[in-house]
């Protein structure tokens, strides 16, 4: 087991462990935090597989932004700051059988397909100026196309989030349709 | 390094954030449990860029493309979440069950179906 | 000839048709057209009236040719192939159906004509006349069908014609419950009808009425009993013979006119009528014509019986006719056929002119019963004189018209008795009541009598039974005059019994009552052209003897005390005469209550037992679907968990089995 792999598999650990606790915690804002402490080991991880580029753009706009936009989402909708003891619906032990089951089957197929797979790491190869350079010759059109959908749901999320503009719906005062 | 250990580190996150999406209630940390999942993808992806040493970087690059359509997800998913908050005063997504078949059909065993909750009750409009 | 006949048989039924469909509507746009005094009453009357004028017109015609050139006349439509035994949808014209037709459409006419002022202001006059139309072509089509499921349709839909002019005033329980009682008894009826149609018709290998007339010979004998006896079923139910016969006197419950037309002309008569056209298969079947003659001496004398204690006068007028009929059935047992037929006649006027009459007597007096009658002859002078003339007829007072038909039946009677089952040799009538030459009689003997009379056995009514039917005749005879002076007596002596203004009813009444009482008064002659139809002296003396005895102790009994009932002196019989020696309690104990309880068991079975299944099954069903959606809650998590599982189960699969 080389060095690579030992931070790696402590990396993983904690992105995992950090994950279990997401989907555990009895505190919204704890959960939030925890994210962020997985997406971090994740862009450790992703250091040790030298994509350093995607690691940072994983800390900037994972940590930065998407968490921040929930802990906002958090604060709107009112949650309580402590415990809350009904985060687990009642589904619980059906969702963990399949979790486990699907943990299972992927984890079986992975280490039967690349039980003797090993990958060359070196460094360069996920640097700022080579994917510069690929994002903006090979996949220049998939880039602006992407620019396009986040415009897309930016102007979606504030028609929706905005109750002053947008037709009123006459089926919004119905509870139960 | 040996290819087995990011794999499976993303196939117990992938887990991780299924049992999330099946499991928790709150709407807002279902999204939170969507982001694992797709971190999980992610991490695959950039392993297998890689592994294969891929030339055009497809690999890292539409781990970026996913990151940011991941952002806009979130982004619209957190609208939707508060427009369902201001209309019903909660998000728990195990209470919003407009999809099951209403029961108004005069039927004798009324009553016994679980889609009618006093939580679905028809809450006015928070805000102007 | 067969054109006209379809055009007479076509024009009422085109009537009932637009009457039925345009009604109202139709009728006030005639009315309109012709500036009547009221719009909504001269249409409807109209499209009623005229065509059956224009039939009657064009029966008159079909009989003076049938008259001047005997012989029969087919026409056939088309020919329905049914795979086995083709049915020829065709007409049939000769002496009996011409003059039968005629007289239908007489009386037709005159109960149209009578009914625009009995139904005045009723609100369904307008579906009342078209249904009296309908039976109109219904009956013409039993009398000039060809074929014996065209008869047999005609004869099915005057079974529902009576039914609805039976009800006519449905709003009354009783009237309803008497039209259904009327289409149920006739439905028994007409059951064996049919069977007995079908079996006739497959012995024969045609329904074509001439081909099995002429092949009746070549059917076993047992077959052709079968058949007739069966289609004695079917008389004996529109007839209103002995043990079908109840529904009859409850038919009153129509209006009067409605009780002429059924009585007169078209229902009770089509029985008859029926015996009278396929006599040859009868006349093969001694057996059939001994129960014929049977069941017609129970219901004479016993409707006879039943007539002299009725309260109501359309009710002794209802038994009378159960008692005419079997007179006419007695003659067809005897073999006078002839004599039948010429009764039918004579009986369809005097008793649409009796109905008519008593229709007159009801507007009057508000009515039927005879213990609120009396005195009537002073203030309605038509109606006296007419209803004396039917009632002389019916009881057969010489020389009204039943006087002549019912001592030629008695002649062939006594001629049966003396001759030890022998019957008359008054065979094939043709046209016995217009003709008096022998060309008719030559022609149709040559076509069938000789052919009988080729087969040695085949007039062999028990004696015992000819004596039977002579001996109930003189009878009926003597009854006939009984109840026929009691009525009279009570409605038109003594001193009134009511409080009412004794005059005339309408104008068009009583002048249709007028004229119907000239062919029930001269009808008779008509029946000195033939010879059989002669009256012969001895059982003329005989019959004037009974009657006097008849009539005379009745008017001894009412002479001594004018205000009371002649009935009364039958003492206690007279309560067990009124209810008709009490046959609807026996069958309402017999038939009625097993079959209700039958009724209430398969009801009471269909709830528990197959309601049950069905319910259960249903139910059943209902449960599992519940079962089904608990899956099916709205919650999207469940949903999801679902599909993850199904994914992975799936991948699971794939990758062991791969």
């Amino acid at each position: 087991m080389s060095g690579q792999e030992i931070v790696f598999t402590l990396l993983g650990v904690v992105a995992v462990g950090a994950g279990i606790m997401v989907v555990t915690t009895r505190r919204l804002v704890h959960a939030a935090l925890w994210l962020v402490l997985s997406f971090g080991a994740l862009a450790g991880g992703y250091l040790v597989l030298t994509a350093e580029f995607v690691a940072w753009v994983q800390v900037l706009i994972y940590v930065g932004a998407v968490v921040v936009l929930l802990l906002f989402g958090i604060m709107l909708t009112r949650a309580p700051i402590g415990d809350s003891a009904d985060l687990d619906s009642g589904n619980r032990w059906a969702a963990a059988a399949v979790a486990v089951a699907t943990a299972a089957l992927l984890v079986t197929v992975m280490v039967m397909g690349f039980r003797d797979e090993r990958m060359p790491l070196r460094a360069g190869g996920g640097s700022a100026s080579e994917l510069g350079a690929s994002v903006f010759r090979t996949w220049v059109l998939p880039f602006e196309v992407l620019s396009v959908l986040l415009l897309a749901s930016l102007v979606g999320a504030i028609v929706l989030s905005r109750t002053d503009i947008g037709p009123r719906l006459p089926g919004r005062r119905k509870g139960r349709g | 390094m040996h290819l087995a250990y990011p794999t499976v580190v993303a196939a117990l996150l992938f887990s991780v954030g299924v049992y999330g999406v099946l499991a928790r209630r709150n709407a807002i940390l279902v999204l939170m449990s969507v982001e694992l999942m797709l971190n999980a993808v992610n991490l695959n992806l950039v392993t297998f860029d890689m592994r294969f040493r891929d030339r055009l970087h497809g690999g890292q690059v539409l781990t970026l493309f996913t990151i940011v359509i991941a952002a806009a997800e979130v982004g619209l998913g957190l609208a939707i979440v508060l427009l369902v908050y201001r209309n019903r005063r909660m998000v728990d997504v195990d209470r919003l069950r407009e999809l099951a078949e209403s029961d108004d059909a005069p039927d004798e065993e009324t009553g016994s179906e679980p889609g009618t909750e006093p939580g679905a009750e028809p809450v006015e409009e928070a805000a102007p | 000839m067969i054109w006209l006949a379809s055009l007479a048989i076509l024009l009422p039924f085109l009537a009932a048709f637009g009457g039925m469909l345009g009604g109202p509507a139709l009728g006030r746009l005639l009315g309109r057209l012709l500036g009547g005094r009221s719009a909504r009453r001269d249409g409807p009357a109209l499209i009623a009236c005229a065509p059956v004028a224009v039939s009657l017109v064009l029966a008159a015609v079909v009989a003076f040719v049938v008259w001047q050139d005997p012989g029969e006349r087919t026409g056939t439509l088309t020919v329905i192939d049914t795979g086995s035994v083709p049915i020829r949808v065709g007409l049939q014209v000769d002496g009996l159906s011409a003059v039968v037709a005629l007289m239908v459409c007489c009386v037709a006419l005159a109960v149209q004509v009578y009914s625009v002022a009995y139904m005045d202001g009723d609100r369904r006059y307008s579906s009342y006349a078209a249904f009296i139309s309908l039976f109109t072509a219904a009956m013409l089509l039993v009398v000039f069908a060809g074929d014996l499921l065209v008869l047999y349709a005609g004869w099915e839909v005057m079974g529902i014609c009576s039914y609805f002019l039976i009800g006519h005033h449905w709003e009354e329980r009783a009237n309803s419950r008497a039209a259904v009682k009327a289409f149920l008894v006739t439905r028994l009826g007409d059951v064996g009808f049919l069977i007995g149609i079908i079996v006739l018709g497959l012995g024969a290998r045609t329904f074509e009425i001439h081909g099995v007339l002429t092949r009746v010979w070549t059917m076993p004998d047992a077959t052709l009993t079968a058949a007739a006896l069966l289609l004695l079923a079917g008389v004996a139910g529109k007839s209103a013979q002995f043990p079908l016969h109840t529904w009859l006197p409850d038919a009153m419950a129509g209006p009067t006119p409605i009780s002429a037309l059924i009585h007169a002309a078209t229902m009770v008569a089509a029985g008859m009528y029926v015996v009278a056209r396929l006599y040859g298969a009868f006349a093969a079947a001694p057996g059939a014509l001994a129960v014929l003659g049977v069941i017609a001496v129970i219901s004479m004398v016993g409707a006879a019986l039943a007539a002299l204690a009725q309260d109501d006068l359309k009710r002794v007028l209802a038994y009378s006719t159960i008692s005419q009929l079997a007179v006419m059935g007695a003659a067809l047992a005897v073999g006078a056929k002839s004599a039948a037929i010429f009764h039918l006649l004579t009986h369809g006027a005097f008793k649409a002119l009796l109905f008519l009459a008593a229709g007159c007597v009801i507007a009057t007096t508000g009515s039927a019963l005879l213990a609120h009658h009396g005195g009537l002859r002073r203030g309605m002078p038509v109606t006296f004189w007419s209803m004396t003339v039917g009632f002389a007829a019916l009881a057969g007072v010489p020389p009204f018209s039943g006087w002549f038909s019912k001592d030629s039946v008695i002649e062939a009677a006594q001629h049966a008795a003396l001759h030890g089952g022998e019957t008359t040799k008054a065979g094939w009538f043709a046209y016995a009541p217009l003709n008096s030459g022998p060309v008719a009689g030559e022609v149709t003997m040559t076509h069938s009598f000789g052919l009988y009379q080729d087969q040695p056995h085949w007039r062999t009514l028990p004696s015992g039974v000819a004596w039977l039917v002579y001996l109930g005749l003189l009878l009926t005879v003597a009854l006939t005059a009984a109840y026929a002076m009691r009525a009279w007596l009570m409605a038109f002596f003594g001193e009134p019994r009511g409080t009412y203004e004794i005059r005339e009813p309408s104008r068009i009444m009583s002048w249709t009552v007028a004229a119907l009482a000239v062919p029930a008064a001269i009808l008779g002659f008509f029946g000195l052209g033939a010879g059989e139809l002669r009256p012969h002296i001895g059982p003329a003396l005989l019959g004037i003897a009974l009657l006097i005895v008849g009539g005379g102790a009745v008017f001894l009994l009412w002479n001594r005390d004018p205000a009371s009932d002649p009935s009364g002196a039958l003492g206690p019989a007279r309560r067990v005469l009124a209810r008709g020696f009490y046959v609807d309690e026996l069958y309402a104990m017999a038939v009625v209550r097993p079959v209700r309880a039958l009724a209430r068991g398969v009801v009471r079975f269909d709830r528990r037992g197959v309601d049950a299944a069905v319910v259960g099954a249903g139910r059943g069903a209902r449960r599992l679907g519940g079962l089904l959606r608990i899956p099916q809650n709205g919650n999207p998590q469940t949903y999801l968990t679902g599909l993850l599982a199904g994914v992975v189960v799936i991948t699971a699969l794939v990758v062991i089995f791969r």
